[in-house]
């Protein structure tokens, strides 16, 4: 800043794309320092984009997010509503084949996450039946919830598109499938509209690494 | 954590908090107005614009935009990266426990139960070229890297974990670097490079400690390329210790570069060893896992490489005689990055528009100084992404309108031009180099004895889609990526090339331009020519698309189990990539041979220009179509195209093809 007036500074920052300026830091002081310990980085993703809020399952139990869902798993996710005509049956029917492809690993190790993007349409009776409609086997949870729930974990979960006007189209919804291992803070994306095998190469990939090697995993039984 | 700030979308919510701090600051609303701050809604213009007032209103944790914690700039010395040094393949351990062999160890290792090797398939061409020079190098966890040694920036970021290579000793003290460590080959010099998985579980949040490493863009084969995956390798296996291309913690991966020309395996260049005017020159080396390449980039794992030969010779007293390597030939890697509030480095893994940073980071330092003495030096620049396009100008801070030139010596992918070309500004997308000259002691003496010049990126992007159409004024220090010091004697010794009398457009210049003779353009292939290894054989063209925010190339999605089309060994073809994908830029990179670009939009690409040259990488901008001509020779086997904002590429934007003895005919793959 040597050598700047205070002019020439804000003019500067007006137009400027990167940081740096310590004395507005003065004026801001620094956040987290009060707070106690910091978040860890597992903790960050947690609280920016695996909300624990509470959903219904299409078999009408209520369940938290993070708690009961994401924490310690495996797990495949995608938004989905049970009217769409446009990409939702297709990737439907790819996990479907997927699911069946993994031989029975779906519900014990890994787990499929469908979040509507109508909670209020898709209650969980519709939710039911779109499964049915589709084959989908045991393990694989269809999950609706109040509408500010549901649209706070679309956004955390990277389905947003960055323009508003895009956005508002649902029928233009992200079509992609949020792979992650959570005790690795290991998260992926892929479209889910590829073919199952490459979905099922994807998947493996990630959750048959050897890196995952010394993270406990949540196994069911 | 209670959801209610997601009810508004990001950009509102950190305008409506820049506008609290900037109220609170007591500017009035009209100042800022005046200022083009502020819009007549009432939130800030750009969510970029206010990171200093804006990082008091971020939250604990937060990587967005604005949220770094603020730094002073020009405070650290530019860290010009160690060169990689060679090891006795006879005596160094990292090779006497396994000997580099042309197939893959494939043995279990008993301490870690997995085979010692990564690589399922062997060396092509090995036999003809031995390797001459072997060189080892560590990818391993840096648990007190600092992106500024300054205290007080210290203060607000602190030394941490990132990700690097070191210089491949084994002791702990050999610690791991970002970028990492210059490996510099000379041509007719083929080179082994073993690369040891060393890293640890991910502890920060985004990485993968699965690494497969890309030389990019040097003319090899499959096995030693680092691409992404390959369905070659394991067939369609989905067991990932069998896919052949990224290894895992405790594996290593034998790297092998022939150091020799496109074209030595055709019938034309069989005694030469290869097309001299194929020569290459400034690359760079970078983390290509599958799906997760962006944030192992970011973490660190990227550094360069330089291919000097019998004419550039890195002595400028000989051949070409460019500023002699190392003290006057300095890379320089481009990144930006975002901290957290608390000034951990963070990486947002679910974003897929790409990731813009709010600091310039430089050789691994946050807007560093560079002390140079008054003579030319060369510069080779890379744009180490994840997301961000540049347009570099130099700048004197004590009179910014001033237009100060500089001079290409290469394409914007680091391949020398048929003749040099005066610039003052050049545009970088992810992952392009471009050498330039600077003649310091020129500028001292035109532009009014300026004790400082500015490297600046003028050119506005507020996300990963692309830049905006926007160049911001000079003179900006918050847009400066180095300060050059001007030091020293006013005449000090400079036996180096002076580029200007020769450059474009001082000289006209002409198609059949060779100022670096032999290293000249090769012919263009030709849809008649006589010989097959000039003849285009086909024209394909490929649609780069969005639909439901997946990417897709030719309506078809990314698949790591099929090759989407097969190219003829040693023919050329013409590739048509159009970007129909709405506002955003992508820069797409083909592997295993360099490219030209004919036209761009149907305007021809002409002599003068820095892309008129050999290219890797073609800037695909917001509705544009790009025709470029390829030759595909010497290896077999698969190789992918993939747009190079590392975001994108890893939400699949990514194709597979191959190379074989015959081709298909597929004009849409």
């Amino acid at each position: 800043m040597a050598g700047m007036t205070r002019r020439m500074w804000l003019a500067s920052w007006g137009v400027a794309p990167l940081a740096g300026a310590a004395t507005a830091w003065a004026l801001a002081g620094k956040p987290g320092d009060a707070a106690g310990p910091r978040l860890t980085p597992r903790q960050r993703i947690q609280k920016y984009h695996l909300l624990n809020v509470e959903l219904t399952t299409h078999e009408g139990k209520k369940v938290r997010f993070y708690d009961d869902l994401v924490k310690d798993r495996k797990v495949v996710i995608n938004f989905m509503y049970a009217n769409c005509e446009g990409i939702c049956p297709p990737v439907t029917s790819n996990l479907v084949q997927v699911q069946k492809m993994l031989n029975g690993r779906v519900g014990r190790d890994i787990f499929f996450y469908s979040i509507t993007l109508k909670p209020e349409e898709d209650s969980p009776e519709v939710l039911k039946r779109y499964a049915e409609l589709h084959g989908v086997g045991p393990g694989w949870l269809f999950l609706t919830g109040k509408p500010e729930d549901v649209e706070a974990l679309r956004r955390g979960l990277g389905f947003a598109y960055s323009d508003p006007v895009e956005d508002a189209d649902k029928s233009n919804h992200v079509g992609m499938l949020r792979i992650g291992v959570e005790p690795a803070m290991r998260w992926a994306g892929m479209p889910g509209m590829a073919r199952p095998q490459q979905t099922l190469r994807t998947v493996l990939f990630e959750f048959d690494s050897p890196s995952l090697r010394d993270i406990p995993i949540y196994e069911s039984r | 954590m209670h959801p209610l700030k997601y009810h508004w979308p990001k950009i509102q919510r950190i305008a409506l908090r820049n506008r609290q701090e900037v109220l609170r600051s007591g500017l009035g609303r009209r100042e800022l107005f005046k200022m083009g701050i502020l819009t007549s809604a009432g939130y800030l213009v750009a969510k970029t614009g206010l990171s200093a007032w804006a990082s008091g209103g971020c939250n604990e944790g937060e990587c967005e935009l604005g949220c770094s914690p603020p730094t002073v700039r020009f405070k650290d010395p530019l860290v010009i990266p160690p060169v990689l040094p060679l090891r006795d393949v006879n005596t160094d351990p990292g090779f006497t426990f396994s000997p580099p062999t042309t197939q893959p160890n494939r043995n279990i290792n008993p301490a870690t139960g997995i085979p010692f090797e990564g690589r399922t398939q062997e060396h092509q061409f090995r036999d003809r070229f031995p390797v001459q020079e072997h060189f080892i190098t560590r990818m391993r966890p840096n648990f007190n890297a600092t992106f500024s040694d300054w205290p007080a920036n210290l203060a607000n970021i602190g030394p941490q974990l990132i990700w690097g290579f070191n210089l491949g000793g084994e002791s702990a003290s050999d610690v791991a670097l970002s970028p990492g460590p210059t490996i510099v080959s000379r041509y007719g010099n083929p080179i082994l490079i073993r690369r040891f998985n060393e890293l640890t579980t991910n502890t920060l949040g985004f990485g993968v400690p699965e690494v497969s490493t890309h030389l990019h863009n040097f003319h090899s084969g499959p096995d030693s390329d680092g691409g992404p995956c390959d369905p070659n390798t394991g067939g369609f296996s989905t067991n990932p210790l069998v896919q052949g291309r990224f290894f895992f913690m405790g594996q290593f991966y034998d790297y092998y570069h022939t150091l020799a020309r496109a074209g030595f395996d055709t019938p034309q260049f069989t005694d030469t060893d290869g097309d001299v005017r194929e020569t290459l020159t400034t690359l760079w080396y970078h983390d290509h896992r599958v799906d997760h390449t962006a944030e192992n980039v970011y973490k660190g794992l990227a550094g360069m490489n330089f291919a000097f030969n019998d004419f550039d010779t890195g002595d400028e007293n000989t051949g070409f005689r460019f500023p002699s390597f190392p003290q006057f030939d300095i890379p320089l890697v481009l990144t930006d990055k975002l901290f957290t509030p608390e000034g951990e480095l963070c990486f947002d893994a679910f974003g897929f528009d790409g990731l813009i940073g709010d600091k310039y980071v430089v050789n691994g330092k946050i807007q560093p100084f560079f002390e140079v003495q008054k003579r030319r030096y060369r510069f080779r620049i890379l744009d180490g992404g994840p997301s961000r396009f540049y347009e570099l100008y130099l700048t004197n801070p004590s009179n910014p309108n001033q237009s100060i030139p500089f001079f290409a010596i290469t394409t914007t992918d680091g391949n020398l031009l048929p003749r040099p070309v005066r610039l003052t500004k050049v545009r970088l997308s992810v992952a392009e180099r471009v050498d330039i000259l600077i003649d310091f002691k020129a500028i001292w003496n035109s532009f009014g004895n300026p004790s400082t010049i500015w490297l600046e990126n003028r050119l506005r992007q507020d996300n990963g889609r692309g830049p905006t159409n926007q160049i911001l004024p000079p003179g900006n220090p918050n847009n400066v990526l180095v300060e050059f010091r001007l030091v020293g004697p006013n005449n000090p010794t400079d036996n180096s090339f002076d580029p200007a009398p020769v450059s474009f457009p001082t000289v006209p210049c002409s198609p059949d331009d060779c100022v670096f003779d032999p290293i000249c353009l090769a012919v263009l292939p030709s849809d008649n020519a006589p010989a097959q290894e000039d003849r285009i054989r086909i024209t394909r063209t490929f649609r780069f698309e969005r639909g439901n925010g997946q990417w897709q190339i030719n309506d078809q999605f990314v698949d790591c189990n099929n090759f989407r089309f097969t190219v003829q060994r040693n023919t050329a073809e013409r590739w048509i990539l159009q970007n129909n994908s709405g506002g955003w830029q992508h820069p797409i990179h083909i592997h295993l041979e360099e490219f030209r670009m004919i036209r761009r939009n149907n305007q021809q690409i002409q002599c003068g220009n820095v892309e008129f040259g050999r290219k890797d990488v073609a800037r695909l901008q917001t509705n544009e179509e790009i025709e470029l001509i390829m030759r595909f020779r010497d290896f077999r086997g698969g190789w992918p195209m993939h747009c190079h904002n590392t975001v994108h590429e890893d939400h699949a934007m990514l194709l597979l093809w191959e190379v074989a003895d015959v081709g298909d005919n597929n004009e849409e793959p």
